[in-house]
């Protein structure tokens, strides 16, 4: 591959933004732009980052997050998919809640967690009624806007044959709309993990990604690895979305592939 | 097999209403094939979907088989015009064509083997494995077909089915039409607005008016046979009947002298 063609690979070009990024930072700090305690080096944040990737009870940590982020996000998507297909196929049901959900989905996550912490002297408990909170809306939300666009020849095709409302629910809305409730997985996915670390951090806690940064401000070196476990934070997160993606793109080739189509 | 009496059909009430159907007599034999010719927008595809029982008629009698359309009846198909959106993009080929045989409760032994068979006969018995989006437009609707025939409906209800594939697709699927009602003791009722093709196919046609439509024709198509596409076409009675379906499509007096 010639230099031209590797700049025009997207991984290539975004590695090398982030290298540039990091490599300045560095430089910066070197010449005493400002000071260490402001912003360790990023040699010394990368050292950190590494060294928590070994360090026991961090990764304990880490497992709580996950633990929790994994359980909020399979109730909700337990609950809400079939509450959205419900909402979705029912219209009339769903003019009578919409007024409900449109005052209750703006309301900013983060600012209940200090009703929830009262409700749930449990910490998994608190952080899986949060997460569940925040992440329903994306999934409830394309479910039912999924629901609604499905092709009516194609509930009419089944409905041809002879198949009731709810063979058509389960062979013909569902795989259709399976792809819109998927995206919105995804996007819970980010959203629950921001609701498990805000939860930890101002439920306090003894376990959760959170938890140890709480721990880690009271030290005197506390900053690089109040850094490094965000750092791994943000890798949870990237990993987890492009999980999702890839687990789209396998899942729902068709749809892809016919939108390609008629573009 | 089929009786339709008086059969009328309002959309809407009140101001906006609009009357699609208004008055439909129309008796179909058994094993015949009916085309139904019409201008555009008369309520052919009203017609259609009262009989598969997609549409509840606001006046009006049909019967199959002796026995009032009340809900949707057991042994009929529909082969739809929109062929990408009535598929099942999810599915495979062979699955599209079997999933309906699910309501006849065979086994899924059964269920592959009579959609191998159904796609034998539309000519295409190695795509099963395919995407249907993987199939050309003509490919899809033959699979459409092999779709309601792996079904064995008494009744095939067609609606405009060749009117989004090219000249020689059609020509094609309109062949593979006259070659698979010899299979099964089949009835078939096919709506389109070519007249050509519906004197080509067709055992009889019958010809809508405009909205609210009404029967002003029914021709017999007595062609010799077997029909093929550039004799038939060539055929003396073929280009009278022609005539005769376009002038009634059309609103000229049928009584007008034929030029022939
Ligand atoms: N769901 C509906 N609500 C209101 N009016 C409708 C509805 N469906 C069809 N119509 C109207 O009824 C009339 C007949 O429609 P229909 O689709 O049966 O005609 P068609 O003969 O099949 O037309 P085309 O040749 O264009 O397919 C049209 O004027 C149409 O606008
Ligand atoms: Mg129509």
């Amino acid at each position: 591959m010639s230099g031209r063609a590797l700049l025009r690979n997207r991984v290539v070009c975004g590695a090398l933004g982030v290298a540039t990024l990091l490599l300045l930072a560095e430089a910066a700090g070197r010449a005493g732009l400002f000071g260490q305690d402001t912003l360790p080096l990023t040699s010394t944040i990368v050292a950190r980052t590494v060294e928590l990737a070994g360090d026991e009870e961090f990764l304990t940590d880490v497992a709580a997050t996950m633990t929790a982020w994994s359980l909020g996000l399979l109730l909700t998507v337990a609950v809400t998919v079939p509450l959205g297909l419900l909402l979705g196929s029912l219209p009339k049901v769903e003019a009578t809640v919409r007024p409900l959900i449109e005052f209750l989905r703006p309301i900013p996550s983060v600012a209940l967690i200090p009703l929830a912490i009262l409700l749930f002297p449990d910490r998994l408990d608190l952080k899986i009624a949060v997460i569940f909170y925040a992440s329903c809306w994306p999934i409830l939300i394309n479910t039912m806007y999924g629901l609604r666009d499905v092709d009516p020849v194609a509930k009419e095709t089944l409905r041809s044959f002879g198949f009731g409302p709810l063979a058509v629910l389960w062979r013909v809305s569902l795989p259709s709309t399976a792809p819109f409730i998927a995206t919105g997985v995804r996007l819970a996915g980010g959203i629950a993990l921001i609701l498990a670390v805000s939860a930890e951090l101002l439920a306090g806690g003894s376990d959760g990604i959170g938890a140890y940064v709480i721990e880690a401000s009271s030290s005197p070196d506390g900053l690089e690895f109040i850094i490094a476990a965000t750092v791994w934070a943000g890798i949870l997160g990237v990993v987890t979305n492009s999980l999702f993606i890839g687990a789209e793109r396998r899942l729902f080739r068709w749809h892809t592939a016919r939108a390609g189509v008629a573009a | 097999m089929l009786e339709i009496s008086n059969l009328t059909h309002t959309y809407g009430s009140g101001p906006s209403a609009h009357t699609a159907l208004g008055g439909i007599d129309l008796r179909v034999a058994e094993g015949e094939l009916v085309c139904i010719v019409g201008p555009s927008g008369s309520g052919k595809s009203t017609l259609l979907r009262s009989i598969a029982g997609l549409l509840r008629p606001t006046g009006g009698r049909i019967t199959l088989d002796g026995t009032p359309v009340a809900q949707i009846p057991d042994d009929l198909a529909v082969v739809f015009q929109d062929y990408s959106r009535s598929l099942f993009p999810w599915m495979s080929v062979a699955d599209n064509v079997s999933l309906p045989l699910r309501r006849k409760g065979q086994s899924r032994k059964q269920r592959t083997r009579s959609a191998a068979e159904a796609l034998e006969q539309v000519g295409l018995a190695s795509a099963g494995s395919k995407y249907p989006w993987e199939l050309s437009g003509g490919m899809q609707q033959r699979v459409s077909i092999a779709r309601a025939l792996a079904y064995r409906p008494s009744l095939l209800l067609m609606d405009e089915p060749f009117g989004s594939v090219d000249a020689q697709t059609r020509e094609d699927l309109e062949d593979l039409t006259l070659l698979v009602r010899g299979l099964h003791n089949m009835t078939i009722l096919l709506i389109t607005h070519d007249i050509d093709e519906s004197v080509y196919v067709g055992d009889r046609v019958v010809v809508l008016s405009k909205a609210p439509a009404r029967v002003v024709g029914d021709l017999r198509v007595d062609l010799p046979g077997p029909r093929d596409q550039i004799n038939t076409r060539e055929h003396s009675d073929f280009v009278r009947l022609r005539g005769e379906v376009g002038r009634l499509v059309r609103g000229v007096r049928p009584s007008q002298p034929s030029a022939l």
